[in-house]
């Protein structure tokens, strides 16, 4: 007994069904393909940025200010929310005879709020949940698992410059960046 | 115009499509005063369609750009004619269909509508709820102000937690490093395109379905649901029905236009919601607070222990989302009648007693440090009167450090700590100094900001804390004081 081969009409309908599913499938590729490197642009990272705080002569020893600057991060059309904070902290000269800063996220290590510093009794305090640190940045009580954010910061000459801070999270911090 | 109609029925098919599903039987029960019952999923429906009629008018003038966003609200409320009351009837509404979803939900729930052979009913139905949150949340965000701005922060700092993934999805959901331009620009297309597309698309098949498989009938103590013999039941059941564009459908329309009328009502009274402060991440001293839905997880993100919120944050969704999509074929058959169902009234009573109470510590303030207590709330003149320079010294201590936006002097203050007005009654000077230097519980150890002659003075001041003639707290291992002694310490 021998096999017949499919009618050929049988056989063309195959092909062209196999031949649609194989354009189909390329189509779809290379329409998602694309759209997926748009829709991950967001995960790109940028070189980091460095953004001038002032003299190092500006800052007095022992003082916690809180500075306000455009983050080099922003869109052109950001308005206000373009904007950041840190506090900074002058701690002197350290062992090796160089400058000793502290700059803080102003993001809570909770869930991000705002904190505000009260010199009067060291602390800082977050509005949101409670959150509570002491004035070098560590955790005092409340909700936050760990202390505030510290940003990446030098000095350049004789002037103090912080890398520009993204949204800290517990994950993604200013000075580990994932 | 007979002609014109046959013309059009010829070509549409008006009387063998879309009559038959309006005028398709329903169980006689669901018709009658059991009716009332079953309105709350219509009442949705017509608040959606308020939705989507104030969303329209919103987007013609509404600007999505970080910059101009929150000018473009302010001239919705001022200066565009009626474009008060559309803000105000789009934030009520949204409300109203919040609520009304989670009504419609725990009907349907407590008559056990969710059984065979309506689960997918039930699944599409939460779906709904899920994209209804999912709009509310994303249309706060459009509010551009300060809540809105550290509502997306908290909401990020949240994702943010989940293992390996969280700094990934954080970037998706912020559009970028940081909250801004971007983020508004992906949650104005999430609120207006997506969310609203899976919604409406979610609830034609969640009508589909109810069609399909027909409206419960009312459920029956004593009649259970088994899966092999419900069908044929039912069927029954609707030979004896009514149609459903009669008396059903006159309540669901009394009671969609009582809802309208009070959507309507409270919109016109109260007015827009916000914007509130201007959303500048620089500036310290924000209060934000989430729209009302969201108030009680607000509540508990402040009250949890550190220790179990991350795995809770992590946990809970999914958990809820098992629970809630597996209900209907984990109770697929039985009683139906809340009557036979103690457990699960009582699961509705506990989770209703709990999300009320929750949202109604958030409206309160779930006891955030009150960011101006210490500056904006004096210590009451009668607790000073007659005191030691010692002990006034002590009160300055207290205010000057911050103690009074987490502690209230009789009930003015914060409320993160216990009241200090009568602590002299319940801690002894020997526990007053240890809590101060060392902290405990939710307050910070005070040791290194505080010099001894201040801990001194601020002790002196708490241990006086007292109603007239009460004694101080004392350590039970010491002897009693006579009166003389108590007398002395006054």
């Amino acid at each position: 007994m021998t096999m017949s081969s499919p009618p050929p009409e049988e056989s063309r309908r195959g092909f062209l069904l196999w031949l649609t599913s194989a354009l189909g499938a390329l189509a779809t590729l290379l329409l998602a393909v694309p759209f997926l490197g748009y829709l991950l642009g967001p995960l790109k990272r940028k070189a980091p940025d460095w953004h001038p705080l002032g003299k190092v002569d500006d800052f007095p020893l022992d003082q916690t200010k809180l500075l306000t600057f455009p983050n080099p991060l922003r869109q052109p059309w950001d308005g206000k929310t373009g904007m950041t904070g840190v506090y900074v902290r002058y701690k002197g000269v350290n062992k090796e005879g160089k400058h000793d800063f502290m700059v803080l996220a102003m993001n809570c290590a909770h869930l991000g709020c705002p904190v505000t510093w009260f010199p009067q009794s060291g602390l800082f305090l977050c509005p949101c949940h409670g959150g509570v640190y002491y004035e070098d940045g560590s955790r005092a009580s409340g909700p936050p698992p760990r202390g505030m954010f510290h940003c990446v910061w030098k000095v350049d000459g004789d002037t103090l410059l912080v890398e520009a801070p993204h949204f800290p999270t517990l994950q993604d911090t200013l000075t580990h960046p994932a | 115009m007979k002609k014109l109609l046959a013309w059009l029925e010829h070509r549409v098919g008006f009387r063998d499509s879309i009559l038959p599903m309006l005028m398709h039987p329903i169980p006689r029960g669901a018709a009658g005063p059991m009716g009332w019952w079953y309105v709350f999923g219509s009442a949705s429906m017509t608040l959606l369609a308020i939705q989507i009629l104030t969303g329209i008018g919103l987007a013609l003038v509404y600007v999505p750009s970080a910059d101009k966003a929150y000018e473009s609200l302010l001239y919705l409320n001022y200066e565009q004619p009626m474009g008060w009351f559309l803000r105000a009837l789009h934030n009520t509404s949204a409300g109203g269909m919040v609520l009304m979803v989670a009504i419609h939900m725990t009907q349907v729930f407590l008559h056990g509508s969710f059984k065979y052979p309506r689960e997918l009913t039930w699944i599409l139905g939460v779906c709904l709820l899920f994209l209804t949150l999912g709009l509310a949340f994303t249309g706060q965000v459009l509010r551009w102000d300060g809540d809105a701005y550290w509502g997306l922060g908290v909401g990020a700092a949240m994702a943010g937690r989940v293992p390996i993934l969280g700094p990934y999805i954080v970037r998706l959901l912020l559009g970028g490093p940081i909250i801004g331009a971007d983020t508004l620009s992906r949650f104005f297309a999430l609120h207006v395109f997506i969310l609203p597309g899976l919604l409406l698309v979610t609830l034609g098949l969640h009508l589909w379905v109810v069609l399909r498989k027909g409206i419960s009938e009312p459920p029956v103590p004593g009649e259970p649901v088994d899966p092999t013999t419900y069908d044929a039941k039912y069927h029954e059941e609707l030979k004896k029905g009514v149609p459903f564009l009669g008396d059903a459908v006159v309540k669901d329309g009394l009671f969609s236009a009582l809802v309208v009328i009070t959507v309507v009502v409270i919109a016109a009274v109260f007015g827009p919601k916000g914007p509130g402060a201007y959303p500048d991440p620089t500036l310290p001293g924000a209060d934000p607070k989430p729209d009302w839905p969201f108030l009680w997880t607000y509540a508990a993100l402040t009250l949890l222990p550190a220790e179990v919120e991350t795995p809770l944050i992590l946990t809970a969704p999914l958990v809820l989302l098992v629970v809630l999509f597996g209900l209907p074929f984990y109770a697929n058959r039985g009683e139906r009648a809340p009557s036979r169902r103690p457990l699960a009234v009582l699961g509705v009573i506990v989770l209703w007693s709990l999300l009320i109470v929750l949202t109604l510590i958030g409206i309160k303030g779930p006891g955030a440090p009150t960011m101006d207590g210490w500056s904006g709330i004096p210590v009451p003149v009668d607790m000073v009167k007659r005191s030691s320079p010692v002990q006034l010294a002590g009160a300055a201590v207290l205010q000057n450090k911050q103690c009074r936006n987490c502690h209230a002097l009789e009930g003015k203050g914060g409320i993160r700590g216990p009241d200090l007005t009568n602590v002299g009654t319940r801690l002894t000077r020997d526990e007053l100094i240890r809590q101060v230097i060392q902290g405990g519980g939710l307050m910070p150890a005070y040791g290194k900001q505080l010099k001894p002659h201040e801990v001194t003075a601020l002790v002196e001041f708490l241990v006086n804390c007292r109603p007239a003639g009460e004694t101080p707290a004392r350590n039970p291992a010491q002897p009693v004081p006579t009166r003389t002694t108590a007398r002395a310490e006054n």
